[in-house]
């Protein structure tokens, strides 16, 4: 059974792309320029800019002299290639195998495919109004062989659907430029008259090969069906999923267990042959009843070790309620990376923050009481006491700066400073006595006065002198007065914190 | 005779702690600088590193104290790289004064938790990671059968635990190898100046397996620990006059 093959053409794929995300470029003329030796030419262009006769390959110059106003983007190298790739991987809902052919169609296998959409018609129907939807404007043709399909799509007003016995004829009153040939030639058969395919496809052939060289033949007969054209498919990315049915309904915990168990098996081997390790692992249990239950793990490090993963979904099992049981259970790997190799692991440094044994431990905790309560501290070039240091979540980040150890900073510091009573405070000395929570201290000893001003940038407010003081029972604090000594009693004090 | 059957004992007293698990250094040298009085309190006279720590404090401003003389600790335990975890249920403890008693404070993770039983599993699954040099935990309270997990959790895995009880009111028995108190002293500042000297505490040793109680005063000064004895200075305090620097 010959092929069959569909073609769609994206008449105007990255200005379609651009309108999608700018929606008020929708009926405005715009192109798309890239530099080519000293001068920006136009790569691409919109619709309505097309009917105003900018075309690719003009310069930006003199399509500004046409229109004025004209808006000129900047192409960005590859972004066509990428937007056929994506839209390749779409279109795999129609077909196993698809081909991207450059700059802007896609070829696809649809062989055996089409009784499952309602026949032929119906088939490239609904993948034009999908992608219509979508808001790509394309055209399509359906033939026995990829360049006849091309031709089609191309070159022909509507959508074309070629059968079998008509491909010669389908081909006749296309253009000569609907068989994908180089401007060489397609400029010696303008020159000599030969407009459409019909004008020499039955002309000898030893005579075409004479003037026009083989390609022309090779395209000819790749249209006609004479030469095998070959696709190469676009390889789409397995997906990281494995599925566990079971004849019965499971109902205990130890079932749940042994299913994650089996999955991960499964999964981490698969890993492991790759070299990768995952970071988001995500269960779905299928009840009887129609509900899913979903639980998903996430690890620092990329991890293929059945025993720890297994150890964190281990926390999340009683949330798994079962009612009449689960018939089907699923793992997918959402977020998977490369792992390390082991040899890299033994040379570098396997202690302190890279210890594979702590990574886990956090793991474990995170499932438990959230990620969000580890924390570790980095400094950061403020001198402001309550925003000198920030907070990361991963054991790599390093500072960038060293810790300070020319200032002495408490031991403990409160969350916000308390107001304290002083008394008889004055200037630029610190307070003789303090009442703080109802107690009474006389100081002893003091060092001070640290004068840390607002960062004005950041926040409105006093400066704060701090002074370190000492008691009479030997308890250290730090305390500071807002703002400058004004002599009157109003004046602001604060405890921020003790001192070891 | 009498001579021989004190060095019989003292070898069988010696096996018995290695069998329970607390195991002599090689040299005669001690583990922390300047602690020597104090670790001389221990069996074999060392400062027992596997082991579950308490420390008792009431007021702000001895847990303050106490978090020093840890943080002291955890310097000699930290060398080479070493990371530690302290778990509480509010953050007060402030990283960059943890620099001046030596730690490198991106090697602390802080894990603040919402309730006090997740204090006491988070530190209990802590304990049983062999690559942390220690873990420390700030409770209000811990009773006898879970100061006993911690402490098995610990003779297996060999991390050092530290317990912060903020609510010393409530003493109970304890399964940990000690119980410490440790409140502020008032500080001497070197030759006259003026301001305060260096911090200084009172560390008191309420109970220990298998050794001595007693109290020490001990300084932190120049990096690591030194004992403190009564009379050193001349310089006399005077309560009215103030000094600052």
């Amino acid at each position: 059974m010959p092929g069959r093959f569909v073609c769609i053409w994206f008449c105007h794929l990255t200005t379609d792309w651009q309108v999608l995300r700018r929606p008020d470029l929708k009926n405005i003329p715009f192109v798309f320029a890239a530099p080519d030796h000293g001068r920006l030419l136009i790569t691409s262009s919109s619709p309505p800019a097309l009917l105003q006769g900018l075309y690719p390959g003009m310069a930006v110059a003199d399509a500004k002299a046409v229109i004025p106003g004209l808006e000129v983007i900047d192409e960005v190298h590859g972004r066509a290639e990428k937007l056929l790739k994506g839209l390749a991987e779409w279109c795999i809902r129609y077909t196993p195998v698809i081909s991207m052919h450059l700059p802007d169609s896609l070829i696809l296998d649809a062989s055996g495919c089409t009784h499952l959409f309602g026949g032929e018609q119906a088939y490239v129907d609904e993948i034009i109004r999908r992608l219509a939807q979508m808001g790509y404007t394309v055209k399509a043709g359906m033939a026995n062989t990829i360049g006849a399909a091309w031709a089609v799509s191309h070159f022909s007003t509507n959508t074309t659907i070629v059968k079998t016995s008509d491909l010669s004829r389908a081909l006749v009153p296309l253009p000569a430029a609907a068989l994908r040939l180089e401007q060489t030639a397609l400029q010696r058969l303008q020159k000599l008259g030969l407009r459409t395919i019909g004008s020499f496809i039955t002309m000898p052939r030893s005579a075409l090969r004479r003037r026009f060289g083989q390609h022309l033949l090779l395209r000819l007969d790749q249209a006609l069906g004479n030469e095998d054209e070959n696709l190469e498919p676009v390889k789409l990315p397995e997906p990281y999923h494995e599925r566990l049915p079971s004849m019965e309904a499971i109902r205990t915990a130890t079932g749940i267990e042994i299913a994650i168990q089996q999955l991960l098996q499964k999964a981490c081997d698969r890993l492991r042959k790759e070299n990768k390790g995952l970071r988001k692992a995500l269960l779905r249990c299928y009840r009887v009843d129609g509900k899913r239950i979903e639980v998903g793990i996430g690890t620092n490090r990329p991890s293929s070790s059945v025993t720890h993963l297994f150890k964190l979904f281990e926390l999340k099992i009683p949330t798994i309620e079962p009612a009449l049981g689960i018939e089907l259970f699923t793992l997918d790997l959402p977020k998977v990376e490369e792992m390390p190799l082991v040899q890299e692991m033994m040379w570098g440094k396997d202690s302190g923050l890279n210890d594979p044994e702590i990574a886990e431990l956090l793991d474990r905790l995170a499932g438990k009481v959230g990620p969000e309560t580890i924390r570790r501290y980095l400094p950061v070039e403020h001198h402001w006491p309550e925003r000198s240091i920030r907070v990361v979540s991963s054991l790599k980040d390093k500072s960038a700066i060293e810790w300070r150890t020319d200032k002495q900073r408490p031991i403990q510091l409160l969350p916000k400073p308390a107001t304290i009573e002083v008394t008889a405070p004055i200037p630029d000395y610190p307070p003789m006595m303090f009442r703080y929570q109802g107690k009474l201290h006389t100081i002893r000893k003091a060092d001070g006065p640290e004068r840390i001003e607002r960062e004005w940038w950041m926040d409105h407010g006093e400066h704060r002198d701090y002074y370190q003081v000492e008691d009479e029972e030997g308890k250290r604090y730090w305390l500071f007065r807002s703002g400058h000594y004004t002599g009157d009693q109003g004046q602001q004090w604060f405890i921020h914190g003790f001192f070891a | 005779m009498h001579g021989a059957r004190k060095d019989i004992i003292s070898e069988l007293k010696k096996s018995i702690l290695r069998l329970q698990g607390f195991k002599p250094l090689a040299e005669e040298k001690t583990m922390f600088n300047g602690l020597d009085a104090i670790e001389r309190a221990f069996p074999n006279s060392v400062f027992p590193t596997g082991a579950m720590h308490e420390f008792l404090s009431t007021e702000p401003e001895n847990a303050a104290a106490t978090g020093g003389f840890i943080a002291g600790l955890l310097q000699t335990l930290m060398l080479q790289d070493g990371t530690c975890l302290w778990i509480s249920q509010s953050r007060v403890v402030f990283p960059p004064a943890l620099k001046a008693f030596g730690i490198e404070p991106d090697h602390v993770i802080f894990i603040d938790v919402n309730r006090e039983r997740d204090v006491l599993w988070v530190m209990e699954e802590a304990l049983k990671c062999k690559g942390l040099a220690a873990v420390v935990g700030e409770l209000r309270e811990i009773n006898f059968t879970q100061s006993r997990r911690l402490q098995l959790v610990v003779e297996k895995s060999g991390v050092t635990g530290f317990i912060l009880r903020k609510d010393a009111n409530k003493l109970s028995t304890t399964a940990c190898t000690a119980r410490w108190k440790i409140s502020p002293l008032a500080s001497v500042s070197e030759e006259g100046l003026p301001g305060l000297g260096f911090p200084r505490w009172n560390v008191e040793l309420l109970k220990v397996r298998n050794g001595n109680t007693g109290q020490w005063k001990v300084q932190w000064s120049a990096g690591a620990f030194s004992p403190v004895s009564e009379v050193i200075s001349e310089i006399v305090i005077e309560d009215v006059q103030l000094q600052t620097g």
